[in-house]
């Protein structure tokens, strides 16, 4: 990998300079950093996916496509304009206004204008008209249409790859114009060529098989859990034994494997394992579904379906009444928007009532599935948690809004309503970098890889400036999220751009505030730091 | 979701609003107005300019009269052929075309224009 | 120089001459400009128009996507965005209904800057302006147009003409929607030609639907104001055509209107098969169209098809032995 510029270079660097060539003349940059690494061959086996010739690596001209790999496109173009209305209509009524073109973190940052949601959508239309549309076939390049080359796809999987699916541009589109439902197309058709990228596949092909995207087998994932307890012992005084596969719990609690893998995550792993005691919810961790998260989401829609059945196929084994889940991004756009269409109905299960409050989540009422902020934000509304925010007072945290529960959800106001009670300080980032608007962690939708670091920490600049903002006001010093992926991200992006902030997910500072029964008195916090800042001095 | 009873009813909305020509008028029109001349228009047989020219611009010659009666104060207008006219709706051109629903307002009504000639200038009554 | 705008600007200036060439030579090519094409014309247009829709339409919405920009529907303590993130019929009806309208999604437009070492973001309203303008002014026009059309002349058409001429100036009363419509084209024309990012993402199939209203409201204006022609004989032949009882009026009408005529006719005939089907499309967009209450209600997919899994079975199957060293619970021992 190459070695990352210092901030203030890589910032002076953006330039919004349009090219003198048109864009269908500008090749794709495809030298060492700038791509993603290919999978390779054995996971899309496991996953029974096409594959191509043999390995092959985007820096190189031969890309061992399949002989027919025109034919494939073609077919695999066809069939999903006659699936998905979205991509016909988006395919048809682009009128290129531009709105979308400066709303992309990765044009933002990058200043590369086939990172414009516009552009990023004429890599598919252009052969869409070419191939499908009358005026396309008559009029060739003056109607925008062109023919489908080899370069075509590596253009593809240049671009397809440079896109979170984040959906923001997608809330200035004045048709609404979704341009993940575009990469989501466009990866899709790569992956009928055996083209994928080895940090999704990777993780997929885990999944498939063991559950989680980690790859953590069932004993190892208990003691992963177990050690978890450990120090929260040793923090609190309080020893926690959450079951595994338990039949006939009354809730099945699943969550990123993330949080069970990697800091940040693990303290908001903890923060969950101490809000569970402290108001005594029976229920029950999975092994087999021990991953919240979807990189099939990130694939094709079979593929997250293929995944995303384990839930359901859990909750069912275990004889459960409704499945609680824990903060992640893409996770939620998946149970908010595909897994009742896709593996449901969950009619075996019960609609979701809250076991301490009574409460009914009605918005959940048909997939069963409640989100833990919604669930959290309802036991302090009902008075049911012993909280003190006073022990999250060296934290003056903000809030990052994760793409897929802000716009494909809506969830804004359950993660706020948490953070201001369990912590006394608390600024938003300035509209027009959150709630619907928020800027995407610049690494989501499987691109949370290093070998892109420098595309990453460009597409994360317009967060990481915002925190910045907010950092230099008013001191913040830690962003929450709901999110595993933007606990893996963000650190780094945060590293790099504002050092002096760290990354915490909203649970860890709700189990950082509850006052548990029978505690010892707490110094410590979840990551067993002192508490405040002075007994860090006095320690020294 | 079946949304397509929802398509082809807004299908419909669109084809009845854009065909709305074609079915307000139950497909007949009656035929445009002819100017009616009256006995001593068709005497005169001449006009202040030639008739194709006055079906499209008589609105700006009369504009044109106002501005230099009103503002320049020049009553007489001389034709091409340079006979001369006092400048003035109501005594000139009305003594001719004095049957103003025939003459005047067939046309103007059939193509809805509503001109302000009349909210100033009275106009005489009308001959049998 | 561009050939993007250069060739559609030179396309509808050689349709134009076309058109005022026919004219001028009289008999059949008045028949094939003022007849054949205007019905063709609508033909095309109706027919395409429903042709592009119910081929989307055949096409299913598998998932429902809305984009959601506002709260969702929680717990009742937490207030709902109804309008931004709906989860009710009644509140995409008004959702649509604004995006429709108001264009809301455009009036959210910012501009991205760099400031020192800060990105800034600045609402822009301009291309919403224009946008509406432009949009507005030609839905006034179309229908000021319907007097030419209907017989009589139904109330709203005077009272739309009233409004539009409320300033009361020149002779014949100036509309201000002539004028706004070519202004609106117009900007929104110089934003492509002017401003680099929004002239590199556009095409040729941009700028010759913006030429052409142009085009159309140039030719109109001129008829209207400066260059006359016989109103009457005109409306002779436009009822004829709406009454299915087309013909050629006997008198001059004057060889503009048949170049405003074939600018309109190729503008309507060209809808279907363009960028143009976004007036049917901002209907169909499922990220608009649908209530955000896909975790309350289930939305169907009519291709959903079972798929290969790895089951549970096949887990414990692979993972039994560890699972019992560690003391998880099993389904065979």
């Amino acid at each position: 990998m190459a070695k990352l510029p210092k901030p203030d270079d890589l910032f002076n660097s953006i330039d919004y300079k349009i090219p003198s060539k048109k864009w269908e003349d500008v090749p794709p940059d495809l030298s060492d950093g700038k791509f993603c690494y290919p999978t390779k061959i054995k996971n899309l086996e496991y996953l029974s996916l096409p594959t191509t010739k043999g390995e092959w690596s985007p820096a190189e001209d031969d890309w061992k496509l399949p002989d027919n790999w025109e034919t494939i496109v073609r077919e695999g173009f066809k069939e999903r304009l006659d699936k998905y209305r979205s991509l016909k209509v988006f395919m048809d009524i682009c009128v290129r206004c531009g709105a979308c073109a400066d709303k992309c973190h990765f044009f933002i940052g990058t200043g590369d204008p086939k990172n414009m949601p516009v552009l990023r959508a004429e890599l598919l239309r252009s052969i869409y008209r070419n191939d499908f549309t009358t005026a396309g076939r008559i009029l060739g390049t003056i109607a925008g249409a062109r023919k489908l080359t080899k370069d075509v796809i590596k253009e593809w999987f240049s671009y397809f790859y440079q896109c979170t699916e984040c959906r923001r541009c997608s809330v200035y589109c004045p048709y609404g114009i979704d341009t993940a439902e575009i990469t989501m197309m466009g990866r899709e058709l790569l992956t009928l060529l055996g083209l994928n990228i080895n940090w999704i596949l990777e993780p997929a092909a885990n999944c498939f098989r063991m559950g989680n995207h980690l790859g953590i087998q069932p004993h190892a994932f208990k003691d992963m859990v177990d050690f978890f307890c450990d120090d929260l012992e040793e923090i609190t005084g309080v020893r926690i034994n959450p079951s595994y596969n338990r039949k006939g719990a009354e809730i099945l609690f699943i969550t990123p494997s993330g949080d069970v893998f990697a800091d940040p995550g693990t303290y908001t792993f903890m923060g969950y394992l101490l809000l569970f005691e402290h108001i005594g919810l029976d229920y029950t961790l999975s092994t087999y579904a021990s991953e919240g998260g979807n990189f099939g989401l990130f694939t094709s829609s079979e593929m997250m379906k293929r995944l995303n059945a384990k839930m359901y196929a859990e909750a069912k084994r275990l004889g459960v009444k409704w499945i609680l889940g824990g903060e992640c991004g893409h996770m939620w756009r998946v149970i908010q928007q595909y897994m009742d269409t896709m593996n449901g109905p969950a009619d075996f299960l019960e609609s979701p009532v809250s076991p301490i409050t009574g409460t009914k989540f009605e918005n959940a009422a048909s997939t069963k599935m409640v989100h833990i902020a919604e669930f959290t934000a309802d036991l302090i509304r009902n008075g049911k948690l012993k909280l003190d925010p006073s022990r999250n007072d060296k934290h003056i945290v903000t809030f990052h809004d994760s793409c897929n529960p802000s716009r494909a959800m809506g969830m804004f106001e359950e993660p706020r309503y948490v953070l201001k009670n369990v912590c006394n300080h608390f600024y938003d980032m300035p509209e027009g970098t959150i709630r619907e608007q928020t800027f995407c962690c610049g690494s989501g939708s499987g691109l949370n890889t290093e070998e892109i670091m420098d595309l990453r920490l460009r597409g994360g600049l317009p967060r990481a400036n915002a925190v910045k903002h907010v950092h230099d006001k008013y001191g913040v010093n830690m962003l929450a999220c709901v999110c595993a992926i933007d606990r893996a991200a963000l650190p780094p992006l945060m590293n790099y751009w504002v050092p002096e902030v760290g990354v915490t997910g909203l649970h860890e500072l709700v189990g950082n505030a509850l006052v548990m029964e029978g505690e010892t008195e707490r110094t410590m916090n979840l990551r067993q730091e002192p508490l405040t800042e002075e007994e860090d001095e006095t320690d020294e | 979701m079946n949304d397509k009873p929802k398509i082809i009813l807004g299908l419909i909305v669109f084809v009845a609003v854009f065909t709305f020509p074609f079915w307000y008028n139950h497909l007949s029109a009656s035929a445009p107005p002819k100017v009616e001349l009256t006995e001593k228009a068709k005497a005169a047989k001449v006009c202040v300019a030639e008739k194709e020219f006055m079906r499209r611009e008589h609105m700006q010659i009369l504009d044109q009269w106002r501005d230099t009666v009103v503002r320049e104060g020049k009553t007489i207008y001389t034709d091409e052929n340079g006979k001369e006219y006092v400048a003035s709706l109501s005594n000139t051109c009305m003594d001719c075309h004095s049957n103003k629903a025939e003459f005047c307002d067939k046309c103007h009504t059939y193509t809805s224009t509503d001109p302000y000639c009349w909210d100033c200038h009275r106009y005489p009554e009308e001959k049998k | 120089m561009n050939v993007n705008y250069l060739s559609s600007l030179a396309a509808v200036i050689i349709l134009g001459l076309i058109a005022y060439a026919g004219a001028q030579s009289g008999g059949f090519y008045q028949v094939l400009f003022g007849i054949f094409i205007p019905y063709l014309a609508v033909l095309v247009f109706i027919l395409g128009f429903i042709n592009r829709v119910m081929d989307w339409a055949k096409s299913p919405v598998p998932f429902r996507i809305p984009s959601t920009c506002g709260q969702q529907q929680s717990m009742e303590w937490i207030k709902q965005s109804k309008i931004d993130n709906p989860s009710t019929f009644i509140g995409v009806v008004i959702r649509m209904f604004l995006e429709i309208v108001l264009f809301r999604s455009l009036f959210r437009n910012s501009r991205v800057e760099i400031r020192g070492d800060r990105l800034s973001y600045k609402w822009v309203i301009w291309l919403w302006l224009f946008a509406i303008m432009f949009h507005y002014s030609f839905l006034a026009v179309v229908i000021r147009h319907l007097r030419f059309f209907t017989e009589p002349v139904p109330f709203f058409i005077p009272l739309i003409e009233k409004v539009d001429g409320i300033l009361q100036v020149g002779l014949p009363i100036y509309y201000i929607s002539g004028l706004t419509l070519l202004a609106g084209a117009t900007l929104l024309l110089l934003r492509r030609v002017l401003i680099p990012k929004i002239n590199y993402i556009s095409q040729a199939a941009d700028y010759f639907p913006l030429f052409l209203i142009i085009g159309i409201a140039f030719t109109g204006i001129m008829m209207r104001y400066f260059t006359k022609v016989d109103v009457v004989r005109i409306k002779e032949m436009t009822m004829g055509l709406v009454t299915l009882h087309p013909g050629i009026p006997e008198g001059p009408i004057g060889g503009l209107f048949y170049v405003h005529l074939f600018f309109v006719s190729i503008l309507v005939a060209y809808i279907p098969f363009s960028k143009l089907m976004h007036m049917g499309g901002v209907f169909l967009s499922p990220t608009r169209n649908l209530a955000n209450n896909s975790r309350a209600k289930r939305h169907i997919n009519p291709w959903n098809y079972p798929v290969k899994v790895h089951t549970y079975e096949e887990y414990e199957d692979d993972f039994r032995e560890k699972m019992i060293e560690a003391g998880l619970p099993v389904e065979k021992e």
